[in-house]
């Protein structure tokens, strides 16, 4: 790190800056006062030592490695160009092992009791004959599913691959958004976004001792493997994809042949007495574990939707006989419903009487008529949510929002106060980007990756989504935000 | 290997070998306009069609340069090399996970290079180039799919898929050239009849491997036996028969599973007519015919592989 005097460096790196806007929010790279923070000092240094050209060549030959590989998302409603590349941005975030500590550590908690609580509401529904959830929001909740009620599921384990949303307010604490807990994506541009930035800034990378996330995919693998089927040593595991045009398809295939295993459709499948089967050049080959990339809707057309056509007929039974593991298990959608999110902290000391180290963003539930009427009070104020979407959409930003909008939403809150919950507007926490060829801070936020087979696992790091355009709060892939790799480093 | 997943390697690889057989075409036919033959150029042009197997479709109409552009750039047209190279693409997109990384970069390069800008501004001031720069592209494309990819079900499918796709082009592009080659041979002395045989051999990248084997003195029965007989030149029919009886023993090696009679014989038979037969017979009988019996069968091929790898009914499998 440098040892000069601190005014020099705080001039030389003064230029870097401009006029880049320091307000409330709290900014990933700078104090309040403008100094740069401990940890980014040496990313500080870089940039101001690269020439611009330098620094718009890097970005280019990054441009053009995530297009040759195809790292694309699919934009629907086009025919020509549907592929566009994920958007990304070639500062780092960094974090200090002691936020990690404290992450991890508030991540596996959290985890470890949304999980109890999933079995607990499957089997015997403890917590609600203790009052601690309302019952009504449980049955009422359109993710919760009857079928698995009594259903044994391998190791206990419902939630194997969740991935949480974090937010940094600005106190710099971080809090939990949301969690994700039935088809979480995006890890894939979490671990490519590591190999492009290691080709881009080499020396920096291995100056800072970033903890490295590479081996997730041979973690992901164990944990499917530590929940195969009783009796079946060498399982055929699997990934079921809803197709070529899903959006996250490109991660789909990522994922099966980093592990090495099959990516199948559900056209592949078929079942028989209870087994399910893929179809191959030599025949029917049995199915132990699928790790499903499809929604519970689709999976099953005997079970869930019969007019799709993703899943496999007869899936659900092979599964409650035991023959198959699907993971995540079906009907986990109730636990990341955003008016249940509000309970969580209460799961936490229900199950496992502890404290909750990651505290929850104040929710308001409109099904309560005092909250209901606050809400609307101040719907100028509040951010809406839907409670079962994902992805940005079904949400109103109140500051941001017309009065018409207002309006509209607080119609539909009156019809259906069940289907929405209200947050405040969160100031969280900014990030510098390279646009065009300056430092602009925008809002980012934090997504790491959890899985849970025999034990809980985080890989350090995560997916930092950014909302690249000015000003905006909505990190979502489908509504123009991108992503940055994340180092955790060593010390 | 998933059934799904065979069937895509296998028409990724068709979709390929039939883009690289129409840019050779189309480049070798272009050159052969240059020349002030008494062929004209509508009569090759419906040459190149019926040899491409489109006979309708895109009739001529007096631009070269237009009726070229179509013929490369017009993804709706099935003809179009850029239709085969999209094709060839999408089939890689949805096995991802079974090809290598350089194949998949490779092919989406192409893919990318096919649609840019820069390859319309270079057709305009050069078409041969960007002939050449797509053929180069292929060629790569299949240089690592010979160099990266493990050799196992998934190659041999990318294999079947390229020889049954050849044989099947090249008993075409015969069928078409057949009738027109022994017609003119005798009165004339110009030249122009050494420039159409090229011609033909260059269709299948042949020139240079004729000349070593035969020299460079051009005859119909020759160049005929060549291209159905040789069993040692990647374009001979008989050598890309010889691939698809390998491939498909391959398969059953890795998979044991036994392919049914129909398949085996079917190859056979084919393997029968180019192996036991000279040209002198070839020719003696209807040559046409013969070309025909060859797609034929090629197809029938083609069903039989669909119906046992891909789609076979439940029951069947079950069974087993």
């Amino acid at each position: 790190m440098n040892a000069g005097p601190k005014e020099d460096l705080t001039v030389e790196v003064g230029s870097l800056f401009g006029d880049y806007p320091l307000d409330l929010a709290f900014d990933e790279m700078r104090e309040p006062g403008g100094d740069v923070r401990q940890h980014y000092r040496a990313l500080a240094e870089t940039l101001v030592r690269l020439p611009e050209e330098e620094l718009q060549k890097r970005k280019q030959s990054a441009d053009l490695s995530f297009l040759t590989q195809g790292i694309t998302f699919t934009v629907y409603g086009r025919d020509e160009g549907t592929e566009r590349i994920f958007p990304y941005d070639l500062l780092p975030r960094l974090i200090t092992a002691q936020e990690w500590d404290r992450i991890e550590r508030g991540l596996t908690q959290r985890i470890t009791a949304l999980n109890l609580f999933l079995r607990d509401v499957y089997s015997d529904a403890k917590i609600l004959s203790d009052r601690v959830i309302p019952r009504e929001l449980v049955y009422s909740c359109k993710h919760y599913r009857r079928q698995m009620r009594g259903l044994q599921v391998p190791r206990n384990v419902y939630i194997a691959v969740v991935g949480s949303d974090l937010l940094r307010l600005n106190t710099g604490e971080y809090v939990v958004l949301e969690d994700n807990l039935r088809v979480p994506s995006g890890v894939s541009y979490m671990l490519t976004n590591r190999r492009v930035m290691k080709r881009t800034f080499p020396q920096l990378f291995h100056s800072y001792g970033v903890r490295p996330i590479e081996h997730y995919s041979q973690l992901l693998l164990a944990t499917l493997r530590s929940l195969a089927p009783e009796g079946r040593p060498e399982p055929n595991i699997v990934l079921l994809t809803p197709g070529v045009f899903n959006s996250a398809y490109f991660e789909h295939t990522y994922l099966a042949r980093q592990m090495g295993i099959d990516l199948v459709e559900g056209r592949d499948l078929v079942t028989h007495d209870n087994i399910v089967y893929m179809r191959t050049t030599d025949g029917l080959k049995r199915v132990d574990v699928i790790y499903r990339r499809v929604d519970d809707d689709f999976s099953d057309p005997l079970i869930f939707r019969a007019d799709s056509s993703l899943g496999c007929s007869g899936l659900f039974n092979a599964y409650r006989a035991g023959n198959v593991t699907v993971t995540n298990a079906f009907g986990t959608g109730l636990a990341d419903d955003k008016a249940v999110y509000a309970y969580v902290p209460d799961m936490i000391s229900y199950y496992l009487k502890e404290d909750p180290i990651l505290p929850n963003v104040k929710t308001f539930l409109l099904s309560e008529d005092k909250q209901r009427q606050h809400v609307l009070a101040n719907l100028d104020k509040l951010v809406v949510k839907a409670v079962g979407e994902s992805g940005g959409y079904g949400m109103l930003i109140g500051p941001q929002s017309t009065a018409r909008q207002r309006e509209e939403f607080a119609r539909q809150i009156e019809a259906n106060p069940r289907n929405y919950i209200a947050q405040p507007t969160l100031d969280f926490s900014r990030a510098p980007c390279l646009i065009g060829n300056h430092l602009e801070p925008r809002h980012v936020d934090l997504r790491p990756y959890i899985l849970f087979g025999e034990k809980v696992n985080i890989v350090p790091g995560g997916l930092t989504r950014v909302a690249l355009e000015k000003g905006s709060l909505v990190v979502n892939s489908s509504q123009g935000g991108g992503s940055k790799d994340t180092w955790v480093l060593e010390q | 290997m998933l059934s799904r997943v065979a069937d895509s390697l296998y028409w990724m690889s068709r979709y390929l070998e039939r883009a690289e057989n129409t840019v050779r075409q189309l480049d070798v036919t272009m050159g052969l306009m240059l020349d002030t033959s008494g062929t004209s150029a509508e009569t090759r042009w419906s040459r190149l069609m019926a040899s491409l197997g489109k006979h309708t479709g895109m009739e001529w109409n007096g631009d070269l340069e237009a009726m070229a552009r179509t013929l490369v750039f017009d993804s709706i047209s099935p003809a179009s090399v850029t239709f085969c190279i999209n094709g060839a693409r999408e089939n890689a997109r949805q096995v991802r996970e079974e090809i290598s990384s350089e194949q998949w970069q490779r092919l989406n390069r192409l893919f990318h290079q096919m649609h840019s800008q820069q390859a319309q501004a270079q057709f305009r001031s050069s078409i041969n180039e960007t002939l050449t720069s797509a053929l180069d592209g292929i060629h790569l494309f299949k240089g690592v799919s010979d160099t990266t990819m493990i050799h196992g079900q998934g190659w041999q499918f990318i294999r079947l898929g390229r020889y049954l796709e050849r044989s099947y082009a090249t008993a075409t592009l015969l069928e078409v050239y057949s009738p027109d080659l022994f017609q003119v041979q005798e009165q004339d002395h110009s030249g122009y009849q050494y420039l159409e045989l090229v011609g033909l051999l260059r269709c299948c990248t042949s020139f240079e491997a004729y000349c070593q084997v035969y020299t460079a003195d051009m005859s119909p029965d020759r160049i005929l036996e060549f291209l159905l007989l040789n069993r040692d030149f990647p374009h001979a029919i008989r050598y890309c028969v010889d691939g698809i009886r390998d491939a498909i023993e391959s398969i059953q090696r890795s998979g044991g599973r036994r392919p049914p009679d129909e398949l085996t014989s079917g190859i056979g038979r084919l393997h029968a007519m180019l192996g036991y037969t000279t040209i002198g017979e070839i020719l003696a009988g209807d040559t046409g015919v013969f070309l025909h019996t060859i797609r034929e069968q090629c197809m029938r091929i083609h069903e039989l592989i669909y119906r046992y790898y891909v789609h076979y009914s439940i029951q069947s499998a079950l069974a087993i």
